[in-house]
């Protein structure tokens, strides 16, 4: 341990692996303990994260755009169509705070992860991470920059190399990135490994001898190694079992609070992401539809497509006091990106559909202290207005043609991070706080 | 429960291997009705899948050792022989499973897979086998059917094929539909649509199901009666009113508290169960459970290493049954468990 604070240092878990009938006792450095010699120091466990919301950001996403070429068969390979993949999103991960990415498969929340951490590069837009802008950065000038910047995912079996050695997986970024003097390497890894709740003497095993929930253990020392500012989590427990995705969560939530990381957090799972982050967005076929601060985002959608969502969650605690909510159901499937529906993408399962949907695309529109919502007719759920919200912003008619007596307002930018004042719905005029 | 449609009494399945033999289901029993819903609940590697499979008769030709009873409206499936089985297969018991790409083979046609699995049982004309496959497709609420049936599996979305999977379980109107985490590779939107849809058909075709799932919520909306799985073992059966409101063994209270809530409060820490679940090569002694059990101490003396308790009835009623030592399991769960998980709740009772 070089560069971390000392009281950092001995982090001990309770909750480590228990497969070979061991007692259920603390987790203990067996063996030489001599070379890392640590003061006995228990982690309180941390709640979930609270937003603060005068907290800077350190991740700002400007108008990201992703494109994904769709090339005709045959010899000559024509680029006939794009993928959009993401189009066009904004968004601000705070200081040590977390955002949570939900959607449905194909949203685009994973390739929103890959952009942040420049795995792929955007096709448009900018990422602006602590005051540098990465988005276009080349390959060589985003070396030091990967160490910023780390990822958790999914897959804990096909993350890790299966020819490589636990110590060689967590040691590896030590290597390349000249942290630490060789010698040091071993008992650096040993110090995450017990870190993240793993047995440090484990360090030359090989990933196929850890469980799943072990292995994604593995996954987060190696995104730890290099102290990142900010840890981009896609789906980090939805391939574990239930029991052992609370473990992950509780964990993550600990190293949050120990290293001060912010988290880009990109799960499906609604209850997982309400848990785990102060902040959601969420995303329907490449668009952010909406986003808000937990509370108002899971008590209060005004978004058809959120309602929905949050509705078809399988409630396990509602059920046992024999209750049961009504759902919305949603008709057919999510439509092909290649070939979006024109102006407001959920149109075609929408219950609230109307023309003007079909016509113009909804602005991200505020409307509260922190909340945005992409729909003409905007409204909690059994609230929804029937004249488009939007008509007299953009400068149209309620059906969506131009209406030349219209002033459009000029302040339907997609800005990330929200303003100070915003559009009431009820009242339909400008309100602040 | 006089005359159940299905009955397993002691089911076994026992893998040998190199390194011993792996009890994946050992000693298994439970009941199903006509149109009931029953749900297996439990962990990767706790045995729900291998005892359904063996229902299926899916073991057949492995060197599993199959042992115990499965009583289909009084037919003993483990004595048939294979011609017998395959007559029984897809016509009696039919299965859906959890991934419907790799379930459905890439080459032929939908509407070709969904009719041969009624022409091995039918004796009717592909023409006919056409028009009913046609039939099923609309039945599951596949647009445009009549088009539809010529498509290839990768032609339809996920969801698309899991109304797929199910039209071909249920084209011989089973008597029994086992559904292998039927909606874990789907969305939530769509998994709504699909538990909607078992849900209508089996008023229809009031057939039994087996709903196997890791998910409690798909099982507090789907299953009328719950069978919690632990190291191939039941840990605790009954309706599943009852166990979702007063479980009895901790395993079941671990499951229920490490899920967050949609609604419940955020700034609770989960409490996740410690350990990981164990090895069925060298199952831990006793109850398999008492490596990760936090509540071992409630126990006297040394009762949880060395002796495996018995599947016997709850405090609360006969039907309830659970495999713990805790002598009040409900006073403790009441006491100290549910405050924890759901402070709300505790008040509202």
């Amino acid at each position: 341990m070089t560069d971390l604070p000392p009281e950092h240092s001995g982090i001990r878990y309770t909750e480590g692996e228990l497969e070979r009938g061991e007692e259920h006792a603390d987790h203990t450095v067996q063996g030489d303990s001599s070379s890392h010699e640590l003061p006995q120091f228990k982690v309180e466990g941390h709640a979930a994260s609270v937003l603060d919301p005068n907290a800077k950001p350190i991740l700002e996403v400007r108008d990201l755009r992703m494109y994904f070429p769709v090339k005709s068969s045959g010899l000559i390979r024509r680029t006939i169509g794009n993928v959009q993949a993401v189009d066009g999103i904004s968004f601000q991960v705070p200081k040590g705070g977390s955002l949570g990415l939900v959607g449905e498969s194909g949203c685009g929340k994973s390739t929103t992860g890959r952009m942040v951490t420049r795995l792929y590069e955007p096709t448009g837009g900018s990422i602006n991470f602590d005051g540098t802008e990465i988005a276009k950065t080349s390959a060589r000038r985003l070396k030091p920059l990967r160490r910023e910047i780390q990822m958790i995912f999914q897959d804990p079996y096909t993350s890790l190399n299966p020819r490589h050695t636990v110590g060689t997986i967590v040691g590896t970024p030590l290597a390349i990135h000249n942290v630490v003097p060789k010698k040091q390497i071993l008992p650096r890894v040993q110090e995450l490994l017990e870190i993240v709740g793993l047995n440090p003497e484990h360090y030359n095993r090989y990933p196929h001898e850890f469980s799943g929930g072990q292995r994604q253990r593995i996954g987060i020392a190696r995104a730890l190694t290099l102290q990142p500012k900010l840890l981009v989590a896609d789906e980090p427990v939805s391939a574990l079992d239930v029991s052992i995705q609370a473990q992950v969560i509780n964990l993550l939530q600990d190293l949050q609070k120990e290293f001060d990381i912010s988290f880009l957090f990109v799960a499906h799972d609604l209850a997982v992401v309400r848990h785990f982050c102060p902040e959601v967005a969420v995303m329907y076929l490449g668009k952010i539809v909406e986003i808000a601060d937990r509370e108002t985002l899971y008590n209060r959608p005004n978004h058809p497509y959120t309602q929905a969502l949050l509705s078809a969650v399988p409630d396990v605690k509602q059920a046992a006091i024999g209750g049961r909510r009504e759902r919305i159901r949603l008709q057919g499937d999510v439509p092909s990106p290649i070939n979006p529906p024109s102006g407001c993408r959920f149109r075609t399962r929408c219950p609230l559909a109307q023309e003007i949907c079909a016509r113009v695309e909804p602005p991200l529109l505020q409307v509260g202290k922190r909340h945005k919502v992409a729909c003409h007719f905007a409204g909690e759920l059994g609230n929804h207005p029937d004249r488009p919200v939007t008509a007299s912003l953009l400068g149209v008619d309620d059906t969506g043609a131009p209406d030349a007596g219209a002033s459009p307002a000029a302040n339907l930018t997609n800005e990330p991070g929200f303003a100070d004042t915003w559009f009431d719905l009820e009242r339909k005029t400008m309100a602040s706080a | 429960m006089s005359n159940p449609l299905l009955s397993v009494v002691d089911l076994k399945v026992h893998f040998p291997t190199n390194d011993g033999i792996v009890k994946a289901t050992d000693g298994l029993s439970y009941t199903l009705e006509r149109g009931k819903t029953l749900g297996i609940v439990g962990e990767s590697g706790s045995g729900k899948s291998v005892s359904s499979s063996a229902i299926m008769g899916l073991h057949r030709g492995t060197n599993a050792h199959v042992s115990g009873q499965i009583l289909l409206d009084g037919v003993d499936l483990l004595q048939l022989s294979n011609e017998d089985m395959r007559k029984h297969r897809g016509k009696e018991v039919a299965m859906i499973f959890q991934d419907p790409l790799s379930a459905m083979h890439p080459y032929y046609t939908v509407g070709n897979q969904i009719g041969e699995a009624y022409r091995v049982h039918h004796d009717v004309s592909k023409k006919a086998a056409r028009a009913r496959t046609i039939e099923m497709l609309e039945r599951v609420g596949i647009p445009q059917p009549d088009r539809r049936v010529d498509d290839y599996p990768h032609q339809f979305s996920g969801g698309m094929r899991q109304r797929a999977m199910i039209a071909m379980g249920l084209i011989n109107n089973p008597a029994l539909l086992i559904a292998d985490e039927p909606t874990t590779a789907l969305d939530v939107t769509v998994q709504a649509q699909i538990l909607d849809l078992l849900q209508d058909l089996q008023r229809d075709f009031d057939a039994g199901i087996i709903i196997i799932t890791h998910d409690l919520g798909v099982v507090a909306e789907m299953a009328d009666d719950v069978l919690v799985m632990y190291a191939g073992r039941a840990v605790e059966y009954g309706t599943t009113k009852e166990i979702l409101t007063h479980p009895e063994m901790p395993y079941t209270w671990g499951l229920i508290s490490s899920i967050p809530d949609v609604a419940g409060d955020t700034s609770a820490r989960l409490i996740p169960i410690p350990g990981n679940p164990p090895s069925l090569l060298q199952p831990p002694t006793g109850c398999a459970f008492h490596p990760r059990c936090t509540h071992r101490d409630k126990v006297p003396g040394n009762l949880c290493v060395t002796t495996l308790p018995e599947l016997v009835p709850g405090q609360r009623s006969e039907g309830h049954l659970k495999r713990c030592h805790i002598p009040d399991p409900d006073a403790v769960y009441e006491r100290e468990v549910l405050p924890e998980i759901a402070p709300d709740l505790v008040e509202e009772r």
